[in-house]
């Protein structure tokens, strides 16, 4: 199984060693012709707004594409404010692939980034999370299950095959959650096979 | 248990601006030129590089209202320069809560041996280097992030070229050479021998390497991206030119698209004039800001 990382800009490399790590195969995405034979696709941590105007233009009408389609999606910080249906302080959502809002930078400035240890649900206990000038979801909408908590705030959840999360697993060596994506992608690759 | 500051936390953030631009800016509109044009980051500074150097005199920190100002006017991380050894400056910077502190050459050293110690902050720094052992060292004094120094305030990429190939040289022999000869790999470059471990177990410098000092093109950020740094600082570069919007924009698209000659052609057309640059040998010694 092949997991896309979009390398636009920001901590690709980390997630391509959190899939090796994980047992899987990972693989640089640019333009609409790298999704070919994919099964999920992580749109890594970075600054948002640069890897949307990198992306507006080029790969991020394909990824809508992705998104109507049900195609397993993956967000970590930035790419949980790509994929959310809002993104507070702006009139448009950049792909909206989960009914979440999220405030940009609500844990702070860099000096109030973070490390800590959390429990999300279906993945295990006691998960290091890195937080860095991270994003917090504000809502949930009635679809979207949350899969962990931080001081009662949301900062993971999924709603059919999209996956996101405030912080970067990707930054640690446990490789417990990019499995859970992989086991994502997996079912979604059963099902298409069975249609 | 929520831990802040960690070397994990400090590291991270500059893991995020990988393959992205970092701009210098003065103001608080040079600023939001930058983020509408892609870059990942700012840097706060009084006067860029080359401004520095026509000027001369004591460079030092920005006011700190100049500094307040960027920062409440983009959304993006701020970064600003604190004089080499000046470890007020940098207490400054973190009180105002800029993202990261440039260590910095390209301001007038304030202390003649010594560098900040690092470690002792909260706030993550960025230092310059030539070699590896200038990285090794700084990377030991608490140093996140490293660039090369290249030659600041000349638009002339030169030296960036010569200071990433001697790192990547130095990189080469540092994973191949056997385990008996990294002590005397240490002390001939002057690096610390637990960095050089580092590097071993990891496969590569332990902390992101951009490219700065001298990028002023499109086709020098994607040549210093082909060279193998993570990212790219344009100082002088973007806001000495004719448009800098236009240009910022063709820096951060060419960044990203660095090994597609055809988009870079693209998007290095019709960009108006370039910074005007300055040779290397013109710069009498005492004026070299890369040997602080």
């Amino acid at each position: 199984m092949v997991i896309g990382v979009l390398g636009l800009q920001g901590d690709v490399r980390e997630h391509l060693a959190s899939l090796r790590c994980a047992g899987m195969e990972g693989r640089v995405v640019r333009t609409p012709a790298d999704l070919a034979e994919l099964s999920g696709l992580i749109l890594p941590g970075g600054e948002s707004t640069a890897i949307s105007l990198l992306g507006e233009g080029g790969i991020f009408a394909a990824l809508r594409g992705c998104v109507r389609d049900g195609f397993p999606l993956f967000g970590t910080c930035a790419g949980m404010v790509l994929l959310a249906a809002e993104v507070e302080g702006r009139d448009e959502p950049h792909l909206g692939a989960i009914d979440i809002t999220v405030a940009r930078n609500a844990s702070g400035r860099q000096v109030d980034s973070f490390e800590t240890e959390l429990d999300v649900d279906g993945v295990g206990k006691k998960l290091c999370a890195v937080f860095i000038r991270a994003p917090f979801i504000t809502r949930v909408g009635p679809g979207v299950r949350v899969l962990a908590e931080h001081e009662g705030v949301p900062v993971m959840a999924e709603q059919g095959n999209v996956l996101v999360a405030s912080f970067h697993p990707e930054l640690t060596e446990d490789p417990r959650i990019h499995r859970y994506f992989g086991a994502i992608a997996e079912r979604h690759e059963q099902e298409v096979r069975r249609s | 248990m929520v831990e802040k500051g960690t070397f994990r936390v400090k590291s991270g953030l500059a893991e995020m601006l990988k393959g992205g631009v970092i701009m210098d800016v003065t103001t608080a509109e040079q600023a939001r030129i930058a983020e509408e044009a892609g870059a990942v980051a700012v840097m706060a500074l009084e006067r860029v590089p080359a401004d520095i150097r026509a000027a001369g005199g004591v460079a030092r920190m920005a006011d700190p209202t100049r500094v307040r100002e960027i920062l409440d006017a983009v959304s993006i991380p701020v970064m600003a320069k604190a004089r080499i050894g000046h470890f007020v400056e940098a207490q400054i910077l973190e009180a105002l809560e800029v993202d990261y502190v440039d260590e910095s050459e390209v301001l007038t050293p304030a202390d003649p041996q010594f560098h900040i110690d690092k470690w002792a902050f909260t706030v993550p720094f960025v230092c310059g280097a030539r070699d590896l052992g200038e990285a090794c060292r700084r990377i030991a004094e608490g140093a996140a992030m490293i660039r090369t120094k290249g030659e600041p305030g000349t638009g002339n990429v030169i030296e960036a070229v010569k200071h990433m190939r001697r790192m990547n040289e130095q990189l080469r022999t540092t994973l191949a050479a056997p385990a008996a000869e990294l002590m005397t790999l240490a002390k001939t470059w002057g690096a610390p021998i637990q960095v050089l471990h580092a590097i071993r177990e990891g496969g590569r410098l332990p902390v992101v390497n951009f490219a700065a000092g001298g990028i002023a093109t499109p086709a020098d950020a994607a040549l210093m991206m082909q060279l193998g740094c993570d990212g790219i600082f344009v100082g002088s570069g973007i806001f000495k030119s004719a448009d800098p919007a236009k240009r910022a924009r063709a820096i951060v698209e060419a960044t990203t698209a660095f090994d597609d000659p055809k988009r870079l052609a693209e998007v290095s057309a019709d960009l108006g004039e370039p910074m005007s640059g300055i040779a290397i040998e013109e710069i009498p010694p005492h004026e070299m800001m890369q040997t602080r």
